[in-house]
């Protein structure tokens, strides 16, 4: 019965001593097992109840799960990965730290797309994981784990990364609450590093409340992260409910018009005309919405700009796992052969793909005219956004333009494929700009939802509108199934 | 003959507490790998966090070598795989070292010289490697310690002028406190670029580079083994390869890899670190905590009528000057410091290795005894005495002088009576003296040192003997 709670109910039942920290944890554990072995959700499963709180929080003693790639003391962390799968860090990520003092109970480890670079579920070194909604079908990634075990119910919160879509893809997918919050806002000290400039910490839950709880103990400047924002004496949860009566939104209106795609299959006039009615809603309750057009080419260099930049950081970014000082080392007749073959043995195909792009594009004689004019077209994409938030509070989009694929449908490889609806949360990253998914309806029986994003910085606003639209829905802490443990 | 052209790469480590990018100890240990955290090992996750201090000495040290300084603080990414760089990057300068064009005046015994600078830039040391036949060890201990690169232009001529440089930027770098600069400690490290050209070629011969030399005695073994093996090749007709070269223990120089700008570094900006604004303000501030450097205390020294010799020897150790500028002003006869210092006070460091600082007399303590000693107040040979003995048992010299009763009589009555005792015990001696053996004053005078224990003042004792003897003729 727990399984279905969010936060506020679970505080209560903790609260009223009608279940204990550790009868809350057991349960978790015991459905985290029970999942395991068709849904693939958890790297370590841990067994013990360990408390280490030192306050009192609204999330002490509730059970959570953290994605595989957040550094925790003595605690294996694999980031999905053969080189790294025997890792056992020797420092927390601040991320962790924190829950750990707010009384929080990690409950387990969760699989991501290895090294957090996909966004299918199905890259990481112990398995695929699969869709709670429907089991021939993905969770998306690169959170997949964290997504999946929320969704389930076996936990009401999940911490996951975002650095494209990780966080608001996934949770899209499995029919829940995806938040990255403003690049700085959360630390990312301990969140093994993607690409750095557009890495996010983000919230995985089944309301728009419970991530603003969690973002509040999350949140905050950090010694050890210069890219940290300042503190801020505000609490999202205090601010949640304000009205939302005369903010304004827009969408863009190419990718949100049915007639601009070639293949116009039902299920994406679903999601459009989905969409249309969260808009109608959003109307019902005060918030102005309007289209906008941008330029196309704007659009259309999003994913291979993206691709440019994220290889780029990455191949530099992992550079350390060579086998030497820590992670799984191969043999070799010399110190160069041991790291090539622990390279070439510890990374799956896609991951070194990956590598070899963000390598050819930091090239002495490519670097200016790829790397650079990426980050150039970056910058384009971010100054045109941010001249749209000057009118108003932010966009609205559907969050993806398909449902959760089928494991046969799509495959990893890099697609060049201007995906533009798929790939608008990008923009996000792009910006550093605080982005939420909220589940909006069923298409083909599985969930499908809405992306609004805001100017830096305005992660109070961004939840309060989100937890207005959704009260205007019927999807608040849904999860898969119904059954008992 | 061929002109030699070089530039030289500086490595030095800079003493702050932590290190660059991490909050992890910057001190200069023999057991390996205590000074280490998860940042220095490269572990995932972690994020380099800017040392405030060694940006202000980085700086520093680019405001007295006289560059242009840049605009912000901004890092790059230099990416190779090593087993001694633990991240697979070194953070670094590239796009904007802190300085540009910068210049140095050295002396080279009695020629000044100019050195010119292409860059300073700030970065992170290396992991060190000990290699074994079978394994190689490795201590995190250096990694991630600042280091600032001083690169020159080509515009050193000959080995002596690149030690005699190499000296004066170890003192530069000392004098404004911002590395220990020991070559035993590897906290000073050399890479010497050399080619040989004709001498009336325009333009600069093949360039060969030699790695990681850890003392300017390897330096100048390094230039002068590539000199003699650049000529004997250029004397055979053949070509210089360009290429990167070691120097061994034998002094010698071995081929490491040709092409030295295969490698492709692939930089590209620090994402981790917000570029910071260097605001004049602060560069005004840091200009001001630089004191007076050598050349500019050899050149008021040299106003000062003291010889470059001496003025070069004096300003090798900041703390030598100071205590010199600060004997200076206590002593009344500008010479007799100079003197005391030189024969004096440096010989007793050379033969202790004493840091001065560490010395018990003080510049007020041995200005007090040597203005004692030119007014006549107690002899030289005393005085000496007497300062080595306080040196040694670190007591004030002005209390030895009371307890040893060693205060010069210059006093004529009192004098006159042991001299009048010395005449009567010394009857034949008198005769002799008045049968024109006049040298025999200074054996009176001796007599009278003899009884007073060392304390008379010799000079006007034998004016007094003098005085005395032709009195009673």
């Amino acid at each position: 019965m727990y399984s279905k709670m969010m936060i506020d109910d679970l505080r209560q039942e903790l609260d009223e001593n009608k279940i204990t920290g550790e009868g809350l944890f057991k349960e978790a554990n015991k459905l985290a097992h029970k999942h395991q072995e068709k849904y693939n959700s958890f790297v370590t499963i841990l067994d013990n109840y360990n408390f280490e709180g030192t306050s009192n929080t609204l999330i002490t003693n509730i059970p959570y799960a953290l994605k595989d790639n957040f550094s925790t003391k003595g605690i294996l962390t694999t980031g999905s990965s053969n080189i790294l799968k025997d890792y056992i860090p020797p420092y927390d990520a601040t991320v962790y730290k924190k829950l750990k003092e707010a009384g929080a109970i990690l409950v387990g480890k969760t699989v991501l797309d290895e090294l957090a670079m996909g966004g299918t579920g199905t890259t990481g070194h112990t398995g695929l994981v699969r869709n709670p909604w429907d089991e021939s079908r993905m969770i998306g990634g690169s959170s997949s784990g964290s997504a999946a075990a929320v969704a389930l119910g076996i936990v009401p919160f999940a911490i996951g990364s975002d650095t494209g879509d990780s966080v608001r893809k996934p949770a899209c997918y499995g029919g829940v609450v995806g938040f990255k919050p403003t690049y700085g806002r959360i630390s990312r000290y301990g969140l093994f590093a993607f690409a750095s400039s557009l890495d996010h910490v983000g919230v995985i839950s089944r309301s728009v409340r419970d991530a603003a709880i969690v973002t509040d103990i999350l949140k905050g400047c950090d010694e050890n992260d210069m890219t940290s924002l300042p503190d801020e004496d505000i609490k999202y949860i205090d601010n949640i409910n304000l009205s939302v009566k005369g903010k304004k939104l827009f969408y863009l209106k190419d990718i949100c018009d049915i007639n601009y795609y070639p293949n116009k299959t039902p299920e994406l006039e679903d999601i459009l005309n989905n969409f249309k009615k969260v808009i109608n809603n959003c109307q019902k309750i005060g918030i102005e919405v309007y289209e906008e057009e941008i330029n196309k080419n704007l659009l259309n260099a999003i994913y291979p700009v993206y691709n440019t930049i994220s290889c780029a950081e990455a191949t530099s970014n992992n550079s350390n796992l060579t086998g030497i000082s820590f992670g799984v080392r191969e043999d070799g007749g010399n110190i160069n052969q041991v790291i090539f073959n622990s390279r070439t043995k510890g990374f799956s195909e896609l991951i070194k793909r990956r590598f070899v792009i963000g390598s050819y594009v930091l090239q002495r004689e490519n670097q200016e005219k790829l790397f650079l004019n990426a980050c150039r077209v970056r910058r384009l994409i971010v100054e045109k956004f941010n001249s749209l938030f000057t009118k108003y509070d932010g966009f609205i989009m559907p969050t993806s333009d398909a449902i959760a694929p089928k494991f046969n449908e799509k495959t990893d490889k890099l697609s060049d494929q201007y995906l533009i609806l798929g790939n608008h949360l990008i923009i996000g990253n792009f910006g550093g700009y605080p982005s939420i998914t909220i589940p909006s309806g069923f298409v083909d029986k599985m969930p499908i939802g809405v992306c609004i994003t805001s100017a830096v910085e305005n992660d109070a606003l961004i939840l309060n509108m989100a937890h207005e639209i959704e009260e205007t829905m019927t999807y608040r802490g849904m999860i898969v199934g119904e059954e008992d443990v | 003959m061929y002109k030699v052209v070089i530039g030289l790469e500086i490595h030095a480590e800079l003493n702050t507490n932590t290190k660059n990018f991490s909050y992890g100890k910057n001190d200069y240990t023999k057991i390996p790998n205590i000074n280490v955290n998860e940042v220095d090992l490269g572990l995932p996750g972690i994020l380099p966090t800017v040392n405030k201090e060694a940006i202000r000495k980085a700086l520093k040290i680019a405001l007295a070598l006289n560059c242009n300084i840049a605009d912000e603080v901004l890092f790059d990414r230099k990416n190779y795989y090593y087993p001694d760089l633990p991240k697979g990057y070194q953070i670094t300068q590239s796009t904007k070292p802190f300085g540009l064009k910068g210049w140095l005046i050295y002396y080279l015994n009695n020629d000044k010289k100019t050195v010119y600078f292409h860059d300073i830039h700030l970065e992170e040391d290396t992991a060190s490697l000990e290699g074994n036949n079978n394994y190689s060890l490795i201590d995190y201990n250096r990694a991630g310690i600042p280091l600032i690169e001083i690169v020159t232009e080509p515009c050193l001529y000959s080995a002596d002028e690149a030690i005699a440089f190499l000296e004066y930027l170890r003192n530069l770098l000392v004098f404004c406190n911002v590395s220990e600069a020991r070559s035993d400690k590897g906290q000073i490290r050399c890479d010497v670029n050399i080619s040989l050209m004709n001498e009336n070629d325009s333009v600069l011969g093949t360039k060969v580079e030699i790695k990681g030399i850890n003392s300017f005695v390897g330096v100048r073994t390094a230039i002068e083994y590539e000199i003699k093996r650049q000529t004997e090749v250029l004397n055979s007709g053949n070509k210089i390869i360009q290429e990167t070269r070691r120097i061994a223990d034998d002094g010698k120089t071995y081929s490491m890899r040709e092409k030295v700008d295969a490698v492709d570094y692939k930089y590209f900006v620090e994402p981790n670190i917000p570029p910071i604004k260097i605001t004049d303000d602060y560069l005004a501030e840091i200009r001001k905590e630089i004191p007076e450097l050598q050349y500019e205390r050899i050149e008021r020294y040299l106003n000062n009528g003291i010889s470059l010799t001496d003025a070069q020897i004096i300003t090798k150790d900041l703390d030598v000057s100071n205590y010199f500028d600060a004997l200076e002003s206590l002593v009344n006869n500008k010479e007799s410091a100079r003197k005391w210092l030189i024969t004096f006070v440096l010989s007793i460091l050379n033969k202790g290795e004493e840091k001065i600082n560490n010395l018990f007399l003080t510049p007020a303590m041995l200005a007090n005894m040597i203005n004692k000693i030119d007014n006549g107040e107690i002899s030289a040979l005393n005085g000496k005495e007497v300062l080595n003995e306080a040196i040694l048992t670190k007591k004030d010299p002005l209390l030895l002088i009371e307890e040893k009763g060693l205060k010069q009589i210059g006093n004529e009555e009192e004098l006159l009576k042991y001299i009048n005792e010395v005449i009567i015990e010394n009857p034949k001696q008198v005769a002799d003296y008045y049968a024109g053996k006049e040298s025999l004053a200074n054996f009176f005078v001796g007599m009278v040192m003899k009884k007073t224990n060392m304390q008379a003042n010799p000079v006007i004792t034998l004016k007094l003997v003098k005085e005395e003897l032709d009195k009673r003729k």
